[in-house]
Parts: C-alpha cells; structure tokens; sequence
C-alpha cells in the first residue's frame, strides 16, 4: 500500500476531526516518496509493563513491514516521557506521520494515535486485556491492539495476532507470529502436517502409527480421529467453509485426495491419480478449486482441480529432467496466486505462479527454502529454510523482500499460519 | 532406536540368540537309579535279578531317552539354524532410485529369495515398509515410501505369496537408515524394510 492511501486511511478511520481535512492529510503524504511506509513513533509511557508494550507493539509494526518505526534516542526518550502532550516539532522533525502512546490501565490497555502533521489526536481506544501473569492471553490481546492500530495507519489490518503451527520432533507447536510463546500442541509421537480450521479454535494433523488424520480441539484439548485405516492418511486441510476435511490417503494403489466431513462418516475419493500420488491439497478462499501436488507426469508437479475433483489442470509449466520437483502449494488468502516449492539447481526455493497469467517469481535463493504458508494478509509468507544452517521457520515479506528468523531450534518443517485469531 | 526397528531386532535377537543358546546347551544326565531295598530271603534273589532287570532296563531306557534328547536338541539346533537363517533373508532390505518405486534388478534379486520361503511358511505374515531420504517434502515422501512398499507387494504376490498375508506402510523420511547427507547415506535410506511376528515360530528352509 502507498503512503498516500495509507494516510488517507489513518484520516478517514481514525477520528471525524481528522476525516475533516483530507486534502493536507495527501499533501503530507508527499513529502514522502510514493511507496515509503509512513513513520511512526511509538511514545514510551508509564504504569506495569508500560515497556514491554511498547517493545512488542513496535516489533509488531515493524514485522507488518507496511509502517516504519521510528526509534527515539536517549533525550527524545527522556523529552517524550516528561512531556504531558506530544512534543510535535520534534516528531516532525524524525519525520513521523504518526506517534501512538499506549497507556497500561487497570482493565487493559489505552491506546492513543497522534497525527503529526495536523498536531490532532487521531484515534483513541481502551482494550480490554488480562494480567500480565496471563501472559499468553495478555500478548494475545496486546497482538490484537497492534492489528488494530496497523489497520488505522494503513488501512489493512494487521497479522500480530495470529500463530504459525509447525513441525518439530514428530509433534505439532505453536508459536505467537513473534517467535514468542512456542508450546507443543501434541505429546510426543508421530504427529505431522498440522493445519488450521478456519475459525482458528481447531487444528487437523496427521499420525503415522497407527495412520490417521486427528482433529484436535484448541479450546477444551480434545483429539479425535477422523479418519484412519491401512496404508497413509497424509496433508489434511480444512475445507474454507469449516465442515469438512480434505486429506491424501492410499493403501496399494498410489495416493489420492479424500474428503470427510467434520461430522464424521466415510471418506470420499476426489482425486483419479492411477497409482500416482496425490497430496497436500489447498483450497482457493472461495472453496471451489483445489490445487494439490501430483506426481502423475512421473514427478511431483502442481495441478488443480474442482471441489469435487473433476477439471483436473496443469498449474505449474511442466518441467522435464531428473531434477523437476514441484510440490507444497498454498493458495493466497487473495485467490489470485499459489506459493509452492521448486527445485533449482538442485536446492529448492520459494515460487509463486499467477492463477491467470501463469507467471513465475522466485522469492528466495538463499539457502534451501520449503513449503511456504501464506498469512491471512496475503503478503507474508512462512517456510522451512536452512539458510542460518539449521531448519528453522523463517518469515518473508513477498513485497519487500524483507525476512525474519521466527523459530530458534532445529529440525523445524511444516508451518502452517493460522487465520486472525479471536481465540487466547 | 524406533520402535519399528526395536521390533524387527528383536525378531532378530530371537532366531540368532536362541540358535546360540541351544548349542551351548549342555548333554542331559542319565537319570540316577535307585536300588529298592528287599525284606524276604526266598525271593530275594529273584527279586535282586528282577530289580537289577528293572534298574538296567531303567538305565538303558534312560541312555535311550538322552540319546533322543541330544538327537532332538540338535534337531532343534538344526531347526534353530534354520529359522535364523530364513528370518535373516526375509529380513533383507532392497533399495530403490532417487524418486522411484521401480523394483531394481537387485531388489528382484532380494525378494526372488524371500517369496519361496514365504510360501513354505505359511503363518508367516509379512509387513513392508516403505522409506525415502530426506530431499523432498515429508508429504510426498510418505506418499512414495507408501508406493514403494505397494511395489515391493505387487512383485512377491507375483511370485505367489497371497496378498492377505502381507501388509504396507509408509515411514517417508522420518527414520533414516543412514543420517548423512550424500549420496552413499541417501540410498542407504531409500529402501523397504520388512518385519514378521518374532513369536510365530520356526521357520522351515522351502523345498528346491
């Protein structure tokens, strides 16, 4: 998003006294290059935890990577907290577009967004949020303000408050879209490929011994299996309406895509591969396409087909050669592209391909890179990478080109990015 | 060590440990005879040669039984040797190409081996499974681990082991043979690995 619309969504959304004056709102947005992310500084303040605030909503902001924070230094730090009203020549002079103070109160959090250009309070809202002994609950709410406070600045609400599911040891985590807060979801076992419910409040993975496919429940802790049998129950998704799951599984005569229903019942076949295998399925966000890998020209390559399996297409141009390796795919939350992993060189690397014009971009090149998910603002992308020389989850910015480290560890695969997130 | 792999040794363990156990096994003792004591002169003596009769056909009897003890023991041993021996072949991995489920000649070569004997011990139900190496993505991995297990069915059904005593999965990449990363330790885990019940009992070598 430009500067220029961003402000222009700061202006409308934020308060009827800034909505009155749209016209300076894009002359200030001028004084900035078109594309530059509007600066903002987050003020410090005073009361419990008052720092460790402002620490995660910065963080916040910056790994939106649609606002640039603003750093104070030691004597802005100390002018800023003295100051009883916003020190506006200064925040004009380090060139902030915008300056948000949250305040701790005894309920939660008060948050308050000053347009510097118009010296006008912009915005101001009361969170509720838990103690901060409720520390996972207390971030989730924190996470939940910053969403807000981006979507007042940009216009686009943020992905703060949202977690990435992952693979590690034969169990399924979950981590905070900050790196913080990883905890094991499963016990220990053979549990893989974990994937989100819609609504965010339950996760489908899938088990080697015995083979299924187990939801599990966020809110209460409890698993059931869904589907199980001989041969493997492999890559379940949840269907984009919430009432089915969609999952490869094959015994002897190759793999193919199955359906079930959340309600439970038997599994239904919508794949025909032959004997070849068929895995990992995504849907389109309007539910009515599925684009899954297959290896049915003799190597993994990404096709996609209707709900119901029929009007199966090439998606990816066919590669020839030993080394053709195509797989992983993840539709975006826009419908308009697919992330999958692809082989070159030998390493593989993060792509997308445009639905209509079938057109490639390659996103990474260092390092071996795999099996993208794409967050709900359909701009980041997390995936395997061994860049750092171990495998660990890494963040990219698809517009910036921006990356982050989100996982510590090792031995780190299969992230799956959760939708917004209501739920603690 | 996995649980998979525990078990298989342990099927293992049990052939070859047994076969040692009953070599090292000492040769029976007689059984000690006992001389009854006697009460009346008259017949005492009839009684001492009946008893003496009785204590030598006893003895001789259980010089008979050691014999055939020693001569089942080695039977045993022989039968030991033998399951070892078969459980060894059945036990044998075959190896496939990067990304294939095709069944190389050596892996022919292998199950050829294993079909007979499959045949011959018909309480033997076989599982197969299927591994890859690690390149690739753990999804599809289990769906090739899956299909190689599926080959490797097809071909001994071929031979003419029924379908319904053998059983497929897939392990993907999750349990390398090898941890290396070259090519060496790659096919080392590119494989199908197979386990049969370790208390079903002796195996019998199948008739040429």
């Amino acid at each position: 998003m430009t500067y220029r619309r961003a402000l222009l969504a700061l202006l409308f959304t934020a308060s009827s006294v800034a909505a009155q004056d749209t016209t300076r709102g894009v002359r200030i947005g001028l004084t900035y290059d078109p594309g530059t992310k509007p600066g903002v500084v987050v003020l410090p303040s005073r009361g419990t935890g008052a720092d460790s605030i402002r620490a995660i909503v910065q963080r916040d902001l910056d790994f939106s990577d649609r606002v640039g924070i603003i750093a104070l230094d030691a004597a802005g730090m100390s002018d800023a907290s003295k100051a009883s009203a916003p020190n506006w020549p200064m925040l004009a002079k380090l060139g902030a577009a915008a300056a948000v103070q949250i305040t701790p109160t005894a309920t939660g959090l008060h948050l308050a967004v000053y347009n510097v250009a118009t010296h006008q309070t912009a915005l101001i809202r009361d969170f509720i949020a838990p103690t901060m002994t409720e520390m996972r609950a207390w971030r989730a709410a924190v996470h939940g303000m910053s969403d807000e406070l981006e979507e007042s600045l940009t216009g686009t609400r943020g992905v703060a408050r949202t977690r990435v599911l992952f693979e590690r040891a034969k169990r399924i985590w979950m981590v905070d879209s900050d790196g913080e807060q990883a905890v094991p979801v499963t016990e220990a076992g053979t549990a893989g490929s974990p994937a989100w419910h819609p609504n965010g409040s339950m996760i489908a993975y899938s088990v080697l011994i015995p083979s299924q496919i187990v939801v599990h429940d966020l809110t209460n802790g409890r698993s059931r299996t869904l589907a199980s049998g001989n041969g493997v129950f492999i890559s379940p998704v949840f269907t984009p309406d919430g009432t089915s799951v969609v999952y490869g599984h094959g015994v002897d005569d190759g793999v193919d895509i199955f359906s079930v229903a959340l309600a439970g019942g038997p599994g239904r076949r919508l794949s025909v591969g032959r004997g070849s295998d068929n895995v990992q399925p995504t849907f389109s966000s309007d539910g009515r396409r599925i684009a899954f890998t297959s290896g049915r020209p003799g190597h993994p390559e990404i096709y996609t087909m209707d709900a119901d399996g029929t009007n199966v297409d090439l998606l990816t141009p066919l590669e020839f050669g030993e080394n053709a390796y195509r797989a992983s795919p993840d539709w975006s939350p826009d419908g308009r592209s697919v992330a999958f992993q692809s082989r070159i060189g030998g390493i593989f690397q993060i792509m997308t391909i445009g639905l209509r014009d079938r057109a490639l971009k390659q996103l990474t090149s260092d390092g071996q890179n795999e099996e993208p998910s794409w967050a709900p603002d359909g701009r980041h992308l997390v995936f395997g990478s061994s860049r750092s020389g171990v495998k660990v989850l890494w963040v990219l910015d698809v517009e910036s080109g921006r990356t982050r480290q989100l996982t510590r560890g090792s031995g780190v695969r299969n992230p799956s990015w959760s939708p917004r997130l209501t739920t603690n | 060590m996995t649980r998979r792999t525990a078990a298989l040794s342990f099927a293992i363990v049990l052939a070859v440990g047994g076969l040692d156990a009953c070599r090292k096994k000492p040769e029976p003792e007689p059984t000690p005879t006992t001389v009854t004591p006697v009460s009346n002169a008259g017949g005492r003596r009839a009684d001492s040669i009946a008893t003496a009769d009785a204590a030598a056909r006893r003895r001789a009897d259980s010089i008979a039984a050691a014999d055939a003890a020693a001569a089942a023991a080695r039977a045993g041993d022989e039968a030991k040797r033998t399951t070892g021996e078969m459980a060894a072949i059945l036990s044998q991995k075959v190896y496939f190409d990067y990304d294939k489920d095709v069944l190389r000649d050596d892996a022919r070569a292998v199950l050829d081996t294993k079909a007979p004997i499959l045949i011959a011990n018909g309480w033997v139900s076989l599982s197969i499974t299927g591994h890859t190496d690690e390149r690739g993505t753990a999804e599809y991995n289990l769906a090739l681990g899956q299909r190689r297990a599926a080959q490797v069915k097809r071909y001994l059904e071929s031979k003419g082991v029924p379908e319904n005593r053998m059983s497929t999965q897939s392990m993907g990449d999750s349990q390398p043979a090898s941890e290396g990363t070259d090519e060496a330790a790659y096919q080392m885990n590119r494989r199908a690995e197979f386990e049969f019940p370790a208390s079903g009992g002796a195996l019998v070598r199948p008739r040429s």
